[in-house]
């Protein structure tokens, strides 16, 4: 499936960038919009993403670049920009890291993630609207991180749990509960908001 | 709203999330094009010649041109780099802050450039040209001694002749051996000379030294000789303002060179 344009890469960069640019620039922009919340820094993330793509190709052997698989790697380097951007800030979004006790061997930034964890009753009450999308977008914005980037990358953006795995260097086990338990979190967020839609509208 | 829609099953969740999949915007994809080098944007900025054309990319300044009107300096820029290009929407602060002190003759602003695909002797011209300080010329065979290849004056008369960024890289003055303007790139020698008399050089004095055959000026108080244009010579005094036809005339009489101009190095060319 990436077997042409990887050939294609692998021989001449210059003249099919422009291709892998346009058969991946929805997935990058959608997962750093899904991730950061915000579309200009979306835009830029995803922009960023791609001039490192570009440079890492142009650096590779053309045998390096035939045995990329172009989905979760540039997925990686995504997240990888994002976590650079949320770093600098400071922001919330330092539990993209893996938290520590997935990573025995890894000590480090994760651990402030499981604090965030399940914030029942807390920011996921956030109000929410009926235009479903905007509702839903809402809702993914206030999941903890920890759960936000597994949730996107395996149901926005489709990626297997193998892929995840090497995206975010997390195993599979760790993932599937991730997900598991940020899709929960979610639905009864969206619950919760219905019923207080429902209350407000029988008052 | 219904109590049905209150039951929400997990996979209810996982097709909703999958329509939060968006499209990028349409100013993505040009924007990582430029970004990476594979595309570049223009304007049009004020210069001593009037309004001129300046291209950029993700690598730095790739063009500098005195085209009539945009048509014609996309389909030019497009002949020469084979690369698609577009107007600007606006020029980046930084790189229009860069442009407007270099051509100002500041020599330490970082301005990059694209030069992919010249070769290390077109580099090598154009760097060395980028030394010689604003309102002054310097032989091709200056440039020539100066890189270390002292018999290529042609080539790098013909490396000038292909400078992609003009007024940025000042092949303006870069002049012919006998001291003569010579040709210029940048719409012909007419602009050469009023492009050097906003930098301060009357062209029309430099050259009747030239044919007068006076290549070289020295000082009888400092006993240092200099090219012409060089800022230290124009400091000397008519009274001790001793002329030179020949390098080898200057060294008999007893001056050295100047250190920073070097006119030994305009000597050594064949």
């Amino acid at each position: 499936m990436d077997g042409p344009l990887l050939d294609d890469l692998a021989t001449d960069l210059d003249a099919s960038f422009e291709r892998l640019v346009l058969g991946h620039q929805d997935r990058l922009y959608t997962i750093a919009l899904r991730l950061l919340g915000d579309p200009r820094e979306a835009e830029e993330v995803a922009q960023d993403a791609f001039v490192r793509a570009y440079r890492a190709l142009a650096s590779y052997e053309p045998i390096r670049i035939r045995e990329l698989r172009l989905r979760p790697w540039l997925a990686t380097i995504a997240i990888n920009v994002c976590r650079n951007r949320a770093r600098r800030k400071t922001v919330q979004l330092v539990s993209l890291e893996a938290p520590a006790r997935d990573h025995p061997d890894e000590g480090g930034p994760g651990a402030v993630a499981t604090s965030l964890a399940d914030p029942i009753g807390g920011p996921l009450e956030a109000t929410v609207r009926h235009d479903s999308a905007r509702q839903w977008t809402a809702l993914l914005a206030s999941l903890p991180t920890l759960y936000r980037a597994p949730i996107v990358l395996r149901h926005v953006d489709g990626l297997s749990y193998e892929e995840m795995s090497g995206v975010l260097g997390r195993p599979e086990g760790t993932l599937k509960a991730q997900v598991h338990r940020g899709l929960a979190l979610l639905r009864d967020a969206y619950r919760q908001s219905t019923d207080l839609d429902r209350q407000e509208m029988t008052a | 709203m219904t109590a049905r829609l209150n039951v929400v099953a997990l996979s209810d969740v996982e097709s909703a999330l999958a329509s939060l999949a968006v499209r990028a915007p349409a100013t993505l994809a040009p924007a990582t094009l430029v970004a990476v080098g594979l595309a570049d944007e223009y304007t049009v900025i004020a210069s001593p010649i009037g309004p001129v054309f300046v291209a950029w990319n993700g690598r730095g300044v790739s063009a500098v041109d005195a085209a009539g009107d945009p048509r014609q300096f996309q389909q030019r820029f497009g002949r020469a780099f084979g690369r698609p290009i577009r107007p600007a929407a606006a020029i980046p602060p930084r790189l229009e802050r860069a442009l407007a002190r270099r051509l100002a003759g500041d020599r330490r602003a970082t301005l990059d450039l694209d030069l992919r695909g010249r070769t290390d002797f077109e580099r090598a011209v154009w760097t060395k040209a980028l030394e010689i300080p604003r309102g002054e010329v310097r032989p091709y065979g200056w440039i020539a001694a100066e890189i270390g290849r002292p018999r290529a004056v042609r080539a790098v008369g013909t490396a000038l002749a292909r400078n992609p960024v003009p007024l940025v890289v000042p092949c303006h003055r870069v002049v012919r051996s006998d001291g003569l303007l010579g040709q210029y790139s940048l719409g012909g020698p007419g602009n050469k000379r009023a492009i050097l008399a906003t930098e301060g050089l009357d062209a029309d004095e430099l050259e009747e030294l030239a044919r007068a055959g006076i290549r070289y000026v020295g000082s009888d108080t400092t006993r240092i000789y200099c090219l012409p244009s060089c800022h230290n010579a124009r400091r000397i005094s008519d009274r001790h303002r001793v002329p030179f036809r020949s390098a080898a005339a200057s060294e008999t009489a007893g001056y050295r060179a100047c250190r920073e101009c070097r006119p030994d190095s305009a000597a050594r060319a064949a």
